[in-house]
């Protein structure tokens, strides 16, 4: 999959750091380095970030400032990660989070 | 509420009101380079049309709230206010240009693809629609921030509907 | 936990605010630090594309993201006063002791001892209630800009702006700016809520705005498909046929409300006015609240345009210098003086007589010290 970015703007230039690669729910993926989990899963066309869990729905991005828990997801096996303000760091294993996250203190 | 009141408070101009005038006709057929149109109806605080006027057309503001007031005598068609007014609510009309159907307008553009000179562009009106075709003249950035000021060769007789343009793939 | 941090002003939130009370208290001479919850300081600053109005004063003419840098390139000078703490979120203010509780990231905690606090929190925005509008897609207008402005990544390909205030009428015009295109702006009222100039900005590209409509219906199964909008009556009742409308995104601009958990945590006496968009604190003419050691600044003083929040936080800077005893007091009030002319000037047109009317509910002229 390749990264969809906004190529040409009549008003900004873009400039990204680093590319590093990650893996979502397994499958590789690229991204900026410091940017938003979120927005890196954007560019590479995940808009289901997590699954509510009572009603099983879906969630996905929605404030990007840390506030409204829509973009929780499971983050090198930590779960309720804000995404939208979490910054990407090559390796990084990011996963669907299903229902609610099992800390890991609860899960020793 | 009538539709003439509906199309204005989705923004469109409908008629011409304070903060939103036609130039005087005499003084414009004559006015080499053209006379600016500002559509500014709204008292809202804002300025740099005032400010940024070489020539003190646009006259002093009491309030930065005011709507802008032109003293016609005094505007070059420099399109200055063009490209610097934060709500692209001014254009420039010259009436002297090319021959007595054609007339050259000095619009506001901030989108791509970036117009070429010598090109033909569809000349929108206030709600959008495509009324003529345009030759693009000049195109030019004149503040250095990437607001364009693009000269259109147009209809005279749609100069008082023509407000943006759609470069044509 | 690590121990005790001190500092003589704690400024929380890194927007147009915070920014310029942290500059203006520096200037004076204060120490300052400054949090904010994000990954880049500016706040909304740095999402803007288009030029900011008022005057000179407030840079107008001028980018939002650019006013943004200018604030952060003047900030750079005073790198010995101000610390910056990024990505890091005041969780709790504790009234017992006056210390307020930090985390960097999601773990890193800390508590820090403040002289003075300036709240300029900022905002959050509002969401309507209608069937489906927790699928993904449907996105906050912030969001959006963050996504397009801040990342270079397009929300999607076509959107349903919901609400034609400035914030859905310049987003819209800056989703076209990215190539998405836009398939209309609802707006409930009988008239655009923003500034008609960037009503007609987005008119004449082609773009319907449906005065007197709402969203109906988000639809889609796991993702946004689209959405069912109608017009309303005068009491908000549904009339007349539910029009189908193909999206991807629905871009949620229906308002903003301000961030002040803090100040509730504070004690601040806090007061409902409809006319600044939810909750705010009772402040006087230097912008300090009931609490002797708390300043607020910005939307989360009341929704207003950025270019008020850069004003009201320098008043805040201000004020907090005078209460510790920086800068001398004919610096002071002509600061002060030159700075409330200013909004004064910005609350002049008919948006701004709303704010004024606000204002006057929640403003004493100065707490007895």
């Amino acid at each position: 999959m390749i990264m969809d970015l906004i190529e040409k703007h009549p008003i900004l230039e873009f400039k990204h750091g680093k590319k590093v690669k990650f893996t979502f729910d397994g499958n590789e993926m690229e991204g900026y380095e410091g940017e938003p989990i979120a927005a890196a899963l954007h560019a590479n066309g995940v808009r289901i970030y997590r699954v509510t869990p009572v009603k099983e729905q879906t969630r996905g991005f929605f404030c990007a400032i840390g506030k409204c828990s829509s973009c929780f997801m499971v983050v090198d096996g930590v779960p309720n990660v804000r995404t939208c303000v979490t910054p990407l760091k090559t390796g990084m294993r990011v996963e669907t989070q299903r229902g609610k996250g099992v800390i890991a203190m609860d899960a020793e | 509420m009538n539709e003439k009141e509906k199309l204005f408070n989705s923004g469109v101009l409908v008629e011409t009101r304070k903060g939103a005038v036609e130039p005087p006709v005499d003084l414009w057929q004559n006015k080499k380079n053209g006379l600016v149109i500002i559509e500014c109806p709204q008292r809202i605080p804002c300025n740099p049309c005032h400010t940024s006027c070489p020539t003190g057309a646009v006259k002093p503001f009491r309030d930065i709230n005011d709507q802008p007031e032109i003293d016609y005598e005094k505007c070059t068609g420099c399109a200055r206010c063009v490209a610097v007014c934060p709500g692209l609510a001014c254009f420039v009309v010259d009436l002297t240009w090319g021959d007595e159907d054609t007339a050259l307008m000095k619009l506001p553009y901030e989108m791509l693809p970036v117009p070429e000179e010598g090109k033909s562009v569809d000349c929108l009106n206030r709600v959008g629609e495509p009324i003529s075709r345009g030759k693009v003249v000049k195109v030019l950035e004149p503040m250095h921030d990437r607001t364009m000021v693009v000269h259109v060769e147009v209809p005279r007789s749609k100069v008082m509907e023509i407000r943006t343009i759609r470069v044509v793939r | 936990m690590k121990g005790l941090r001190q500092t003589e002003v704690l400024v929380i939130g890194g927007g147009p605010a915070g920014l310029s009370a942290s500059l203006e208290a520096a200037s004076l001479g204060c120490q300052v630090t400054l949090v904010d919850s994000d990954l880049a300081l500016g706040g909304q600053l740095i999402k803007q594309t288009h030029k900011f109005f008022g005057s000179k004063d407030e840079r107008a003419g001028t980018r939002g993201f650019k006013i943004s840098e200018i604030l952060l390139e003047e900030l750079d000078g005073y790198k010995d006063r101000v610390k910056v703490h990024m990505n890091c979120t005041a969780t709790g203010f504790y009234r017992e002791d006056g210390v307020v509780s930090c985390v960097i990231g999601e773990d890193e905690y800390f508590r820090i001892k403040p002289g003075k606090i300036v709240m300029a929190t900022g905002a959050q925005e509002r969401l309507l209630p209608f069937p489906n509008n927790h699928l993904p897609g449907v996105y906050g207008a912030g969001a959006v800009q963050t996504l397009m402005n801040v990342y270079g990544v397009a929300p999607g390909k076509r959107v349903l702006m919901v609400g034609a205030g400035n914030i859905g009428l310049i987003v819209s015009y800056q989703l076209m700016q990215a190539g998405v295109e836009i398939a209309g702006i609802v707006e409930a009222m009988d008239r655009v809520g923003g500034y008609w100039v960037h009503a007609a900005k987005v008119r004449r590209m082609g773009v319907p705005i449906y005065l007197r409509h709402t969203i109906k219906e988000a639809l889609g199964d796991r993702v946004i498909a689209g959405a069912m909008i109608q017009e309303i009556d005068d009491k908000f009742q549904p009339v007349g046929k539910e029009i189908q409308v193909d999206a991807d995104i629905i871009c949620m601009a229906v308002g903003l409300t301000p961030t002040c958990e803090l100040l509730w945590q504070a004690g601040c006496e806090m007061v409902f006015v409809p006319q600044l968009c939810g909750h705010v604190a009772q402040r006087d003419l230097f912008m300090r609240t009931s609490h002797p050691d708390i300043w607020v600044a910005g939307d989360a003083a009341g929704i207003e345009e950025a270019s008020a929040a850069m004003v009201e936080g320098r008043i805040a800077g201000v004020g907090v210098a005078r209460s510790l005893g920086k800068g001398d007091s004919s610096e002071h009030s002509k600061r002060l003086e030159e700075y409330r002319r200013r909004l004064a000037d910005l609350r002049g047109g008919e948006v701004g007589q709303k704010i004024c009317q606000g204002l006057e509910c929640c403003t004493v002229n100065e707490w007895g010290v």
